[in-house]
């Protein structure tokens, strides 16, 4: 019996030193990974009864403060303007974490941040206060404008400028007070995040940039931009024929245009008119699945946008239409994939075409930027609580190129051909120019159902100059709603912001 | 008179490791409460004297009772219980102050089985009650009334104000049946006359009790939805009837028929998928059944190599933090070093148990000695193992260290029955005297 006594002392030995490799593991190697997990709420639990720096709009409105209070800790997060920027903020809480830039921001905010630790060690004599004030690039006439519009329908308003990447509106609905859900009496924050987490509409996540909803026609732009990129089309050649149904390739299926009307003319005409058959066809025939794919990337599609709000969702276009079967009529002929027919649904933005409303506002963006998308960001800069002094800018930063000048510039002029003799002419605004593109998105429900997400994405400057401002707005479908169009519904929040902005 | 010098020496030894691990727990008190109060309790002097005491008293009780056993055993016991009761102290003073009852009542069991046990083999003769009772307490918390489900575990017994969970004390009746009954038919087992293809199995009559061992260890993971304790009956078994017959045949085999039915459970049961899923894939469910182990594996990240200081972490994030999870409290406050001290402890444990194993005469005391350790290991194993993701959670005790009363009073009986062994296996010069041989030279001599 000695030997296996032995045998089982070697493999207890065994058995220990593998939980040593596990807790090297866990403590050291992995460590730094866990401690950055959005779950992990140590930090913040740490972080939560020191002083912490305000959140402050671009135009001085303080939008979260820490204000002292008796109880468990020695301060309570207050966010004054409730839940108008709660998802930009996101909440501070002990039970629940910290969410948008409470979160992204909290070294910062907290004083933690590399400059400010080293500050605090020198600051023998000092009151050991190096929290700082972050302000945001968000304008607040502009984000009340946009509650306003929005109302209270399911949906996104997300304004930024194009030349900076600097979000200045981002609202969605439904939101949810933030001082609620930070509130540190545990009963209280427990109750009103289990309210929200059963809410209808999930107020929690965010639907401007962790939902995402097919786009529609919006995704015609980059349709289009795709095409003219690889010369195969230019605006006026070739002619488009007029037709109410596109057959789509290797099936018996007729893809309508919207309220079965007929379409087409040339490219920047049906762009105007949102034909379709012509952009089916145009995916399908003329481009094919693999320039198609190259350029929804470029725009940014499959991948996610570097925000600095935390958990962006990533837009998708589907990159797999299957082997080639056969090619199509047109010079130079485009390659007939298994795929093809989905891939004219793609086209148009709809099949698995998903984006979120910052990502269709960052295609605006980068159409009236020389296609050029800069980083979206609603950080401005970071300064001392106490003495105001800069600590650190965020600086305008290239994300992508998503098509050469040229093709941005003869985009933006058929977006702009859109607002000027197409389905979105409320946009027009005397001394203004202004681009756009609308989108009625079908919602893949029961059969018979006709929801649809109203979308519209549009650029404006002042005449002769280059546009200051991009935005794209969708308001969701509803169950039982019905239809509901870009032009109609989504344009307006768009022209309203619009207006504000210039005004 | 070798014998008595090597008793001497071990016993001293014993005296000052049990001084150490007196003054390091009582040095981790202090520090967990300058961590959390930011000040000295006032009461460090006493409980220096109480703990030192306590342990000393479970000294002079091995010197009298048991003066040549080893001098590891105790001190390193008296260490983890010391630290456990540091943390749980630093989580919930209620509990601590259980815990510290518990303590008293498990050092005076370790002394009152020492005095009650004087040679291990008298255990033998009492297998079949053994067999009974240990069967008997599985069972009792299926029992109405005073069965109690307690976190989903039906594994809890309520006699008037008191819980205990029955469980705990099967774990020594069984291993000492498992001992006197694998001792006497190890023949039959290691003689392999039944052939099965190319195996060689002994008889199905005397298989029967494989069998049944782990048809009862399902039996209680489905009924009493306690997997770890299944788990730890089965190895228990696993391992002394492997070590009896020294046929790895049976060690193999028998995990072979345990994983098929934790698959069958897998498929099966619910609670059983659940906890697969919450170590496979804890992220899916991070606020429900993954909660626990997400938690537990940030604070032992946010311990790092030295810890975060014992009472300046947040362990009381995650549930069950001085049971179950006592482990990842203290990876988080000590942090990897102290973890890791902890894993030296059980080692060292072992160590000396399996060495009193090598060194007993006995087959029984052999078998005894080595399942009671192999016991101990892998529950300290399989508890740690969960914490760290390395297997699924399984709900034990840390052996020592967790909070718990049965666990505790078990563990201390376990303990006094090892240190019983080994003090028994001293190697005595030939002509030492020794009371047994001077009664056969007597009867030589009569003859």
């Amino acid at each position: 019996m000695n030997r296996q006594i032995r045998q089982l002392g070697v493999a207890m030995l065994v058995l220990f030193a593998l939980l040593f490799a596990r807790l090297n593991w866990v403590q050291v190697f992995d460590a730094e990974q866990l401690t950055a997990d959005p779950l992990n709420t140590r930090r913040v639990v740490r972080d939560f009864g020191q002083k912490r720096g305000n959140i402050v709009t671009a135009d001085g409105v303080v939008i979260a403060e820490s204000i002292d209070v008796d109880g468990r800790f020695d301060r309570q997060r207050q966010y004054p303007q409730g839940p108008l920027y709660a998802h930009v903020t996101g909440y501070f809480s002990f039970e629940f974490g910290a969410t948008g830039v409470e979160r992204s921001y909290n070294d910062e905010l907290a004083g933690h941040s590399a400059t400010q630790r080293f500050e605090s060690f020198f600051d023998f004599f000092g009151d050991g206060d190096v929290s700082a004030d972050v302000t945001l690039t968000l304008d607040s006439e502009l984000q009340q404008t946009a509650a306003n519009a929005l109302g209270e329908r399911r949906g996104s308003v997300v304004a930024l400028d194009p030349r900076t990447g600097a979000v200045l509106a981002f609202y969605s609905w439904p939101t949810f007070d933030p001082n609620a859900v930070s509130n540190t009496e545990i009963d209280a924050a427990r109750a009103a995040k289990e309210a929200l987490d059963d809410a209808t509409g999930e107020p929690l996540l965010t639907s401007a940039h962790r939902q995402v909803f097919p786009p529609g026609s919006t995704f015609k732009v980059i349709t289009a931009a795709s095409a003219l990129e690889n010369s195969l089309v230019t605006p006026t050649s070739p002619i488009f024929p007029e037709v109410i149904r596109y057959q789509l390739p290797l099936t018996d299926v007729a893809l309508q245009n919207f309220g079965g009307t007929t379409c087409g003319g040339d490219l920047a005409q049906s762009l105007a008119r949102s034909c379709n058959t012509t952009f089916a066809e145009l995916g399908a025939e003329y481009l094919g699945p693999t320039p198609l794919i190259a350029t929804a990337e470029r725009f940014g599609f499959n991948d996610t946008p570097p925000f600095d709000i935390p958990l962006t969702a990533t837009s998708r276009f589907p990159d797999d239409y299957g082997i080639q079967l056969g090619e199509s009529d047109k010079n130079p002929p485009a390659p007939i994939v298994e795929g093809s027919s989905l891939l004219a649904q793609a086209s148009i933005g709809q099949f698995d075409v998903r984006a979120t409303p910052l990502q269709m506002a960052l295609v605006a963006a980068g159409i009236a930027n020389d296609g050029n998308i800069m980083e979206p960001h609603v950080v401005d800069r970071v300064s001392d609580s106490a003495d105001g002094a800069l600590l650190a800018r965020v600086d305008a930063e290239l994300w992508r190129q998503a098509v050469v000048p040229q093709v941005a510039s003869t985009s933006e002029s058929m977006m702009i051909g859109v607002v000027d003799s197409g389905t979105a002419t409320s946009l027009a605004r005397s001394g203004l120019t202004v681009g756009a593109k609308t989108g009625t998105a079908e919602v893949n429900t029961l059969a018979g159902a006709e929801d649809t997400h109203a979308w519209v994405m549009a650029f404006a400057g002042r005449s002769g100059s280059e546009p200051e401002i991009a935005l794209a707005v969708i308001v969701e479908a509803v169950p039982g709603l019905g239809q509901q169009t870009g032009g109609a519904v989504a344009a307006p929040i768009a022209g309203i912001l619009i207006d504000t902005y210039f005004g | 008179m070798k014998a008595f010098f090597i008793g001497r020496h071990r016993r001293n030894s014993e005296l000052v490791l049990i001084i150490l691990s007196g003054v390091v727990t009582t040095g981790a008190y202090v520090l967990a409460a300058l961590g959390r109060l930011a000040s000295i309790p006032a009461n460090v002097l006493p409980f220096l004297i109480v703990v030192l005491g306590l342990f000393f008293a479970g000294h002079v009780a091995t010197r009298f009772l048991a003066p040549e056993a080893d001098g590891l055993l105790l001190p390193l016991a008296g260490l983890l219980n010391g630290l456990g009761y540091v943390f749980i102290a630093r989580l919930n003073d209620d509990l601590a102050a259980q815990q510290a009852v518990w303590t008293f009542l498990g050092v005076g069991l370790y002394c009152a089985t020492l005095l009650v046990v004087r040679r291990s083999r008298d255990l033998e003769q009492f297998r079949y009650i053994l067999l009974l009772i240990g069967l008997g307490l599985l069972v009792l918390p299926l029992m109405p009334i005073i069965g109690q489900t307690i976190n989903g575990s039906r594994i809890w017994v309520r006699i008037g104000p008191v819980n205990f969970q029955p469980g705990e004390f099967a774990k020594l009746a069984l291993a000492i049946f498992f001992a006197s009954y694998l001792v006497d038919k190890r023949e039959l087992f290691q003689a392999g006359t039944w052939r099965v293809g190319p195996l060689r199995l002994p008889e199905p009559k005397h298989a029967a009790p494989v069998l049944l061992a782990w048809g009862v260890s399902l039996l209680v993971m489905i009924s009493q939805k306690d997997l770890g304790t299944s788990l730890l009956f089965f190895m228990l078994f696993l391992l002394m009837l492997w070590v009896a017959t020294e046929r790895l045949a049976y060690l193999f085999s028998g995990l072979l028929l345990f994983m098929a039915g934790a698959y069958v459970a897998w498929t099966q049961f619910g609670h059983v998928q659940t906890r697969v899923d919450a170590w496979l894939k804890p992220w899916d469910d991070p606020l429900g059944g993954g909660y626990q182990v997400i938690e537990a594996q940030f604070g032992l990240a946010s311990g790092g190599i030295t810890g975060t200081g014992p009472g300046r972490g947040f362990p009381q994030r995650v549930p069950a933090a001085e049971t179950d999870f006592i482990f990842s409290t203290i990876g988080e406050e000590l942090g990897l070093l102290g973890a890791t001290a902890v894993l030296m402890a059980f080692v060292l444990m072992i160590g000396a148990g399996l060495r009193a194993a090598l060194g007993a005469r006995r087959p029984f005391s052999k078998l005894l000695a080595t399942g009671l350790t192999g016991l101990l290991g892998v529950q300290a194993f399989i508890i740690i193992a969960g914490v760290t993701r390395v297997l699924p959670l399984t709900g034990v005790t840390l052996p020592f260290v967790s909070y718990g009363g049965s666990s505790l009073l078990a563990n201390y009986a376990i303990l006094a029955i090892i240190v019983r062994i080994s003090d028994e296996q001293v190697d005595r010069a030939p002509d030492a005297p020794m009371p047994g041989r001077r009664r056969a030279k007597v009867a030589a001599g009569a003859r």
